[in-house]
């Protein structure tokens, strides 16, 4: 077994007992990256000296008897977190080299456990996108291939698939990621990864480039889904430097994970039976039923009704908190700067140039509808939607513990796909979008494959902050699955 | 509702993007596709409800009154393009 | 009788409201732990935050909140316990994010009144529309550079609270009150230090004018007055403006409009924003403002006395002149001194004191209250010695002028320069008998014409070191005079 194979919990027992180094850990890491990033294109930035530094520092802990709970775990890191002295770019020409003097508060918290950081790893520009084909630093290939045509790039997913893709051809053990609309879960779905979105305020946004504020959530992106829950926890907790983060104590989520689920109430929401949904699909989600049924839990028709307005509302909230965040690159303070004739023609020309035309899009349709005249028709109108799409789950979660859902519609799409088509590029994150408009959790777990032999994932949600039935259900599935398969692109391959 | 070409230069302008010729055209096809789509909200009937801000906290926490932060003047303008000193500088601004 | 202005067509009315916006007094900012401190450095006082970095998040100020809360008590207004912060967006080279934080659609605090007085006696009552809390801008320095403006972020950030009026002054005059009655609430408050110059305090100035019966017709702003004075010239320029274009066929276009205190005239700004639409939503990074009602209440009982309260307690329990108390209560600082001066004294006497000699000093030495050489304690002590008679009036005064000089006690000044006034009747007889025998030529004269009593009391003053006790060489004299 090569060290890149290592799950986190199983590196974090090696390492204390001395079987590996943290050190050796990282340099086999850095060797993957060298070796498979100039085809994968997962890193924007990586910091090969830090890591190693980091890394016998590490060691040294270890064997002073300090360790931290994720002492000497090499991971990729978004590079939508600021880090402070490496280059975050938020995947976008605006930022230019902008090094930030600050770390966010989730990368920190990893660091204060130990961590080691690899790099900054491949998203869609600020974070908009579901193919990861918007990122200015150019596409990231998902290490799956399709079994009847390896000739055929296929898209990570997005926005977070390099976190995604760096994880499944272990490049790094686990990555942080965010999730707006289904940023960790549809990668993390393509990718064949487990990964979780929290509930919205139990990560710190602080440091975190802003997409989206309302929806923006920080979470891991991993393997295992135990290993989801020990990168969770050690990102998680109350943070007085963002005024939407819960003052609520952090569980022990790994060990939630072997709650198991008996006696579980886990809903089905007829709307997320969509039409001309693929058979494969649907026959997961009815296999994910049956296992969960088979360890005693109970199995329940719900009904969200107002799910089919979830992705419109979605594309309107989003856009308008995003015009107004990304109004503060401006070539004043930092970033790349276009000069002009004067000060509006140097914001106009800056702007022009540093925003992909997704980014642009956004801002264009979020300046629209919160212009005047047009505010109570799309705005307003939105957030009186979200009212009722989080009506509904508070409805459901009267009556079931979880929801049991697939994570998308479909497997991992070739590059080039959809690209001309904005909606029906926004159609990827029909099922994960509705947890972000209500702030509730929502994980990833791998659970099959496609006719081809592409992963597919099922989506659990939860009530707010019960991230940890959220645990128990995936460890289920994850554990009934039993998936044995690998990407084709790997480290040591 | 569907976007002239004028409300898309108008938009644009707001957002303080330059639009290169033809893009104004090219974004008002794209735009109107998405507007199009998010129509549908208007079939929901939302009458008495409450909109919805943010998914976070009910109430915003407060920090004391403490000077905690600034003293920093070289960290701030680390990352400017253009600088004066210990200012930033744009192109001059006419009042 | 309704201020009007006098144009080619008649009399024009004047209406007016004013948007001011109070700089709250704080160490921090709204939302970051950078100071707030006048004056410093170009950029030193500035969080990542304040300069809109990637990722930065507000975090609200208590005791800001607080300060609003206290001007809204003290401005008899409506305290909403659940108010929202919105972000008002648009470009400007001093508005690091994009957008200011403010309160558009829910402000902390709702309609209030405040009464002015004004110069013929009467008083007006001033509508408050609301007051919310809201993000200084940064600064640009324009002239500086032949071809760049230089940005100063240590303002941005900085709480403001815009206390909006409803359009109910009717002349420069009472505009000027308006201002002026405002100013001293907040400065009574200790919610915002009142500096124009420092522009701790500005006012955007809206005016229209209109003939009698008519209602509101279109109205400009003048932004940014940054004096009591300047907003009452600029009302009346703006007045006089608008006069002009309606009554030589044109249309007043509401705009905002800069005043050239130099010409005293209003001009419409160059760099106006290409139509306003400021996109307000609600800030996603801020949950509601909830202000607990115990807290209100709490803050309402730490307010201090604010100035109409203290006026009327001067006329009805001190029995000053309404003037009097007027001049005593302008200033926070004045009021408190003269209470201590006043404290266990004749409240009269102290007023007497306080606003005669003892303004006169200071005018004359051209010093405020606050920096005042003769402390209030001092000044009462003063007063206790013309109480207990060591010291006459005129000898007090003139032990006042050594205390401005010096800063001394009064009693260190009595012992070193022997003032001590002599009630002693034996001595003060002795001083007359000794006048009286060296003039005989004018004991004569005064037979004939009393008036020169005046010039013995200065003889026996004189002789007597202006020691002697007015009241008793008076006596003395008319005495042997007469007898």
């Amino acid at each position: 077994m090569h060290p890149t194979d290592f799950t986190i919990r199983g590196a974090l027992e090696a390492l204390n007992e001395g079987i590996v180094t943290s050190e050796a850990l990282t340099q086999a890491h850095l060797d993957a990256i060298q070796a498979l990033n100039p085809r994968l294109n997962a890193f924007i930035t990586v910091t090969a000296e830090k890591a190693l530094e980091a890394a016998r520092a590490s060691d040294k802990r270890r064997s002073d008897g300090l360790a931290g709970k994720l002492e000497g775990i090499p991971l990729a890191i978004k590079d939508l977190f600021c880090t402070a002295g490496t280059r975050t770019t938020a995947a976008s020409r605006i930022l230019g080299e902008f090094t930030p003097p600050y770390e966010s508060t989730v990368t920190s918290n990893l660091l204060r456990d130990g961590a080691v950081f690899l790099g900054k790893v491949n998203l869609d520009e600020f974070a908009m996108g579901s193919s990861n084909a918007t990122s200015a630093y150019g596409e990231v290939e998902n290490p799956w291939q399709r079994s009847n045509d390896d000739g055929v790039r296929l898209v990570p997913g997005g926005s977070s698939g390099g976190s995604a893709a760096a994880v499944a051809a272990r490049l790094a053990l686990g990555a942080t990621a965010t999730d707006t609309g289904g940023s960790i879960r549809q990668p993390a779905a393509f990718c064949g990864i487990a990964g979780i979105k929290p509930t919205y305020g139990r990560c710190s946004r602080w440091g975190v480039v802003a997409f989206a504020s309302s929806l923006d959530t920080p979470g891991p992106v991993a393997r295992t889904v135990e290993d989801c829950a020990i990168l969770l926890e050690s990102m998680s907790g109350h943070d007085p430097k963002d005024s939407t983060s819960a003052n609520l104590p952090v569980p022990d989520f790994a060990a939630a994970c072997a709650r198991g689920v008996k006696g579980l109430r886990i809903g089905v929401p007829k709307e997320y039976r969509l039409e001309g949904m693929p058979e494969e699909i649907e026959a997961l989600w009815q296999q994910g039923l049956d296992w969960l049924r088979a360890e005693g839990a109970e199995i329940v028709d719900i009904s969200l009704p107002h799910t089919k307005y979830a992705l419109p509302t979605y594309y309107i909230v989003a856009p308008a908190e995003a015009s107004s965040n990304l109004a503060r690159y401006d070539g004043v303070r930092y970033g790349a700067r276009v000069n002009g004739e004067d000060l509006k023609d140097l914001y106009e020309r800056t702007r022009a140039a540093g925003f992909g035309a997704e980014v642009k899009r956004r801002i264009m349709i979020g300046t629209y509808v919160l212009s005047a005249g047009y505010y109570d028709a799309y705005y307003l109108k939105a957030q009186k939607v979200r009212t009722l799409i989080k009506r509904d789950f508070d409805e459901a979660f009267k009556t079931v513990d979880a929801i049991l859902t697939p994570a998308t519609p479909s497997a991992a799409f070739a590059a080039g796909e959809k690209q001309d088509d904005p909606v029906a590029m926004y159609l990827n994150d029909v099922f994960t979008v509705t947890a972000n408009l209500a702030g509730i959790p929502g994980m990833t777990v791998p659970a099959g494959y496609d006719r081809h032999g592409l992963p597919l994932g099922l989506q659990v949600l939860a009530r707010d902050f019960d991230e940890e039935t959220v645990f128990a259900v995936g460890t289920a599935i994850e554990l009934a699955a039993g998936l044995k398969a690998l990407p084709q692109v790997r480290a040591f391959a | 509702m569907s976007l002239d070409l004028q409300t898309v230069r108008r938009v644009a302008s707001l957002a303080r993007l330059h639009l290169d010729q033809g893009e104004d055209q090219r974004l008002q096809a794209e735009l109107n596709d998405i507007l199009g789509w998010i129509e549908q909200l208007q079939a929901v009937d939302t009458e008495g409800v409450e909109p919805l801000a943010g998914a976070g906290a009910s109430a915003m926490p407060m920090r004391e009154d403490v000077v905690t932060d600034g003293g920093q003047a070289a960290a701030v303008l680390a990352n400017a393009p253009d600088r004066a000193g210990e200012f930033f500088a744009v192109p001059k601004v006419v009042e | 009788m309704t201020y009007t202005i006098e144009g080619e067509t008649g009399p024009w009315e004047l209406v007016i409201g004013l948007e001011v916006h109070a700089q709250v007094t704080s160490n921090a900012k709204l939302f970051s732990g950078a100071a707030t401190e006048f004056g410093a450095e170009p950029n030193s006082q500035v969080s990542f935050v304040d300069a809109g970095f990637p990722g930065m998040l507000p975090v609200i100020n208590r005791e800001c909140v607080a300060q609003a809360v206290r001007t809204g008590l003290g401005l008899n207004a409506q305290v909403n316990p659940w108010s929202r912060f919105d972000r008002k967006n648009y470009f400007y080279a001093d508005l690091p994010q994009g957008y200011q934080i403010s309160q558009f659609a829910h402000p902390i605090v709702g309609t209030g009144v405040i009464t002015v007085e004004l110069s013929d006696g009467s008083t007006k009552e001033i509508g408050i529309t609301r007051l919310h809390l809201e993000q200084d801008a940064g600064k640009s320095i324009h002239d500086q550079h032949p071809t760049k403006s230089f940005i100063d972020l240590n303002r941005s950030g900085v709480a403001l609270m815009e206390i909006v009026s409803e359009p109910d002054m009717r002349s420069p005059e009472e505009a000027g009150a308006y201002l002026t009655k405002l100013r001293q609430i907040l400065r009574y408050l200790g919610t915002c230090d009142g500096n124009m110059e420092q522009g701790s305090l500005r006012a955007d100035v809206n005016v229209s004018v209109r003939k009698a019966g008519e209602g509101f017709r279109t109205r400009c702003e003048v932004k940014n007055v940054n004096s009591i004075r300047f907003v009452m010239q600029a009302v009346e320029a703006e007045a006089r403006r608008q006069i002009e274009v309606w009554e030589s066929g044109g249309t007043v276009d509401q705009e905002t409009r800069l005043f050239d205190t130099s010409r005293g005239v209003t001009r419409s700004m160059r760099s106006k924003e290409d139509a306003h639409d400021y996109r307000y939503f609600p800030d996603p990074d801020l949950p509601p403002l909830v202000i607990d009602p115990s807290w209100i209440e709490e803050l309402k009982a730490g307010l201090p006395e604010l100035p109409d309260a203290r006026r009327t307690r001067y006329v009805n329990d001190f029995g000053l002149s309404a003037y009097d108390a007027n001049v005593l209560t302008a200033e926070k600082e004045t009021a408190s001194f003269y209470e201590e001066v006043a404290a266990g004294r004749d409240p009269k006497v102290a007023a007497n004191w306080v606003t005669g000699d003892f303004f006169a000093m200071l005018n004359r030495m051209g010093k405020g209250i606050e920096d005042s050489p003769v402390s209030a304690k001092h000044l009462g002590a003063l007063l206790d010695l013309i109480a207990d008679k060591t010291l006459s009036g005129k000898m007090a005064k003139e032990v006042l002028e050594a205390m401005g000089e010096t800063g001394k006690a009064p009693g260190t000044i009595v012992e070193e320069r022997g003032l001590r006034q002599v009630t002693d009747t034996g001595a003060i007889e002795a001083a007359v008998d000794a006048i009286i025998a060296a003039n005989p030529d004018k004991v004569e004269q005064y037979r004939a014409k009393p008036t020169l009593f005046g010039w013995f009391v200065g003889q026996v003053m004189k002789a007597m070191k202006g020691q002697g006790n007015p009241a008793l060489v008076n006596e003395v004299l008319k005495a042997k005079l007469d007898g």
